[in-house]
């Protein structure tokens, strides 16, 4: 009988980097599908554009740091950025935005920091900010869901307003989003934090057109349709629990808090968790393995960080939703989250204590 | 003659202020929008720069070791005050651009470590070459990053020049190209730490290259400089 020896961690996951990316990337199926269902056929030239842009700079990248590219572009994580920067950007964006954004996400914030598994930020939600702030009005161009949109736009027609910011007929997106009544449509998360900014009550404010069942029409389903990719990736144990656990308790406990004790002014949870990219952030966006905290306690601060900011920017800050600010604020808190949940070696005193004397 | 010379390079390329002590980063930052507003503020710090360097190293021999910080501090006020006051006079749109940032030349620590570093212990025509060489190194980053931001986020070079210069420069405004949407990040001060970033990465990129070329010469074999004040 033979006793193998073998060094520590005895435990294995089988599964490799570039397996883990391409789970990601078919956990996010459901609700890419139901976006294209809404939101038209613009997420789809989006992706592509994006995994274009991305593998070519990563090649360019890769080859000019003088390592495989081969190995770089197996490992999938660029196709991951290019993916979920392509879904967060409204369908309808000009082509270069979704271009700047890639080449940013990718040579800036992946590869200048030392490529894959350097990163301090989320590449994706940098290039996100980084598009946000320098052109608002192309990145708060949201198309009314398709219940409630005054066009349908075809294939072709997408296309050429991606390419040329105009539809074959001659509409720019801003007409594209303009009701009949001559009033553009904002998103959900927009129409009720303007609508209370102009002093109405929550009641009224989910009156608007925008507004379905329980939170946007569309949005709603587009959230669902995450939440379920993300149910498929805890099942796979491709990310743990502690993250999205974290952020939604971040971001619905406080909500719930403020709308028991202010009904008319504060949208409660239900609108906050299916709203915006609430479930696109919880499971797919904040789980990002590089860049979030590394220990199970840390994992649940940085999610809890995550969820509490975007509560407080989506209710006292200037922009609508906040996934993309909140992941990069706490990308930087990370280091000192870290240093205080470090987990104790066994047989040692608490780790941070220990550290302090 | 020899330490005019290594003066000359200390501040201009290897003790660079703003590349490689990584002083004055909040004018550098602030101010940089636009190659105009960069050459205002770095002729500004330049001039202060040189008079302090100089008055402090006249003082030098009176001043005690004890105070000679409040001292220095109140040399360097004086002369930022004279030139605020001309540019008040003188170029009173460009005043209000910049704005706080030219009182604020008091604070920048590139002048009072200058002035504790150097000044206060070199004879005073010593003293006024590294100031002018300190300061043509600080405003020389600062205009490029200007310039790098101004193309960038306006698509232009030297617009409002003539708020600097007088009328005659308006000719010198170059229209590279037209955005319909400027990229605002290299305006707003996110893209000026970006940009410096990038900067400071190539500045390394070509001490390093220069190493190589110098390591695989093998006639020369001494060590490199490295950044000492």
């Amino acid at each position: 009988m033979s006793f193998k020896v073998a060094a520590a961690p005895h435990g294995h996951s089988q599964k490799k980097t570039n397996q883990v990316m391409a789970w990601v990337v078919f956990a996010l199926i459901p609700g890419v599908l139901i976006q294209s269902y809404f939101f038209g056929w613009g997420v789809w030239f989006q992706i592509l554009i994006a995994i274009s842009v991305a593998y070519l700079a990563e090649s360019i990248c890769v080859w000019a740091r003088e390592r495989s590219a081969r190995q770089a572009l197996r490992d999938n994580t660029a196709l991951v950025t290019a993916v979920l920067l392509a879904i967060s950007i409204p369908p309808l964006a000009p082509w270069w935005i979704i271009v700047i954004g890639t080449l940013f996400s990718i040579v800036v914030v992946k590869q200048v920091y030392g490529g894959m598994g350097q990163n301090i930020f989320n590449p994706a939600m940098a290039g996100y900010v980084l598009l946000l702030i320098s052109f608002p009005v192309q990145m708060t161009h949201w198309l009314p869901a398709a219940p409630i949109a005054p066009y349908d736009l075809g294939v072709w027609q997408t296309l050429h307003t991606i390419i040329f910011e105009y539809t074959p007929a001659g509409y720019d997106v801003e007409q594209l989003r303009t009701t009949v009544d001559g009033i553009s449509m904002a998103t959900p998360l927009d129409g009720v934090k303007t609508a209370l900014d102009q002093g109405q009550i929550l009641s009224e404010a989910y009156q608007l057109p925008m507004m379905g069942a329980l939170a946007g029409i569309g949005w709603q389903w587009l959230n669902l349709g995450f939440l379920l990719g993300g149910a498929i990736l805890l099942q796979q144990r491709v990310i743990r629990w502690h993250i999205p656990v974290g952020f939604l308790a971040g971001l619905l406990i406080p909500s719930l808090l403020a709308h028991v004790f202010a009904p008319s002014i504060m949208p409660g949870p239900i609108f906050h968790a299916l709203s915006g990219a609430t479930m696109l952030g919880a499971f797919f966006i904040a789980t990002d393995p590089v860049s979030a905290a590394t220990s199970d306690r840390g994992r649940l601060l940085f999610g809890l960080l995550i969820g509490l900011l975007i509560w407080v920017i989506r209710t006292w800050g200037g922009y609508p939703d906040a996934v993309a600010f909140a992941v990069l604020l706490a990308n930087l808190c990370v280091p000192i989250i870290d240093r205080y949940t470090r987990p104790t070696v066994y047989g040692h005193h608490s780790g941070a204590k220990h550290d302090a004397e | 003659m020899s330490e005019f010379k290594t003066l000359t390079k200390q501040g201009l390329w290897e003790n660079n202020p703003a590349l490689v002590q990584l002083l004055g980063l909040c004018p550098l930052l602030a101010v940089t929008a636009s190659v105009t507003n960069a050459l205002g503020l770095g002729l500004a710090t330049l001039f202060v720069l040189v008079g302090s360097n100089i008055t402090v190293s006249l003082v030098r021999q009176w001043v005690p070791q004890e105070i000679r910080i409040p001292v220095f501090v109140m040399v360097i006020a004086t002369f930022v005050t004279i030139i605020q006051l001309l540019m008040n006079a003188y170029v009173y749109q460009l005043y209000q651009t910049l704005g706080i940032f030219i009182p604020l030349i008091v604070t920048n620590c590139a002048i009072i470590g200058r002035a504790e570093a150097y000044a206060s212990k070199n004879k005073w025509n010593y003293a006024a070459i590294d100031g002018l060489m300190m300061g043509l190194g600080f405003a020389a980053v600062l205009v490029v990053l200007g310039g790098l931001r101004e193309i960038l986020g306006n698509g232009t070079l030297f617009d409002g020049a003539e708020l600097l210069l007088g009328e005659w420069a308006k000719q010198l405004r170059i229209e590279l190209f037209s955005l319909d949407y400027p990229l605002l990040l290299a305006i707003l001060p996110p893209g000026a730490f970006i940009g410096m970033g990038f900067i400071i990465a190539l500045k390394n990129r070509i001490d390093a290259k220069r190493e190589e070329l110098q390591a695989s010469e093998k006639t020369v074999t001494r060590a490199r400089v490295t950044a000492e004040s």
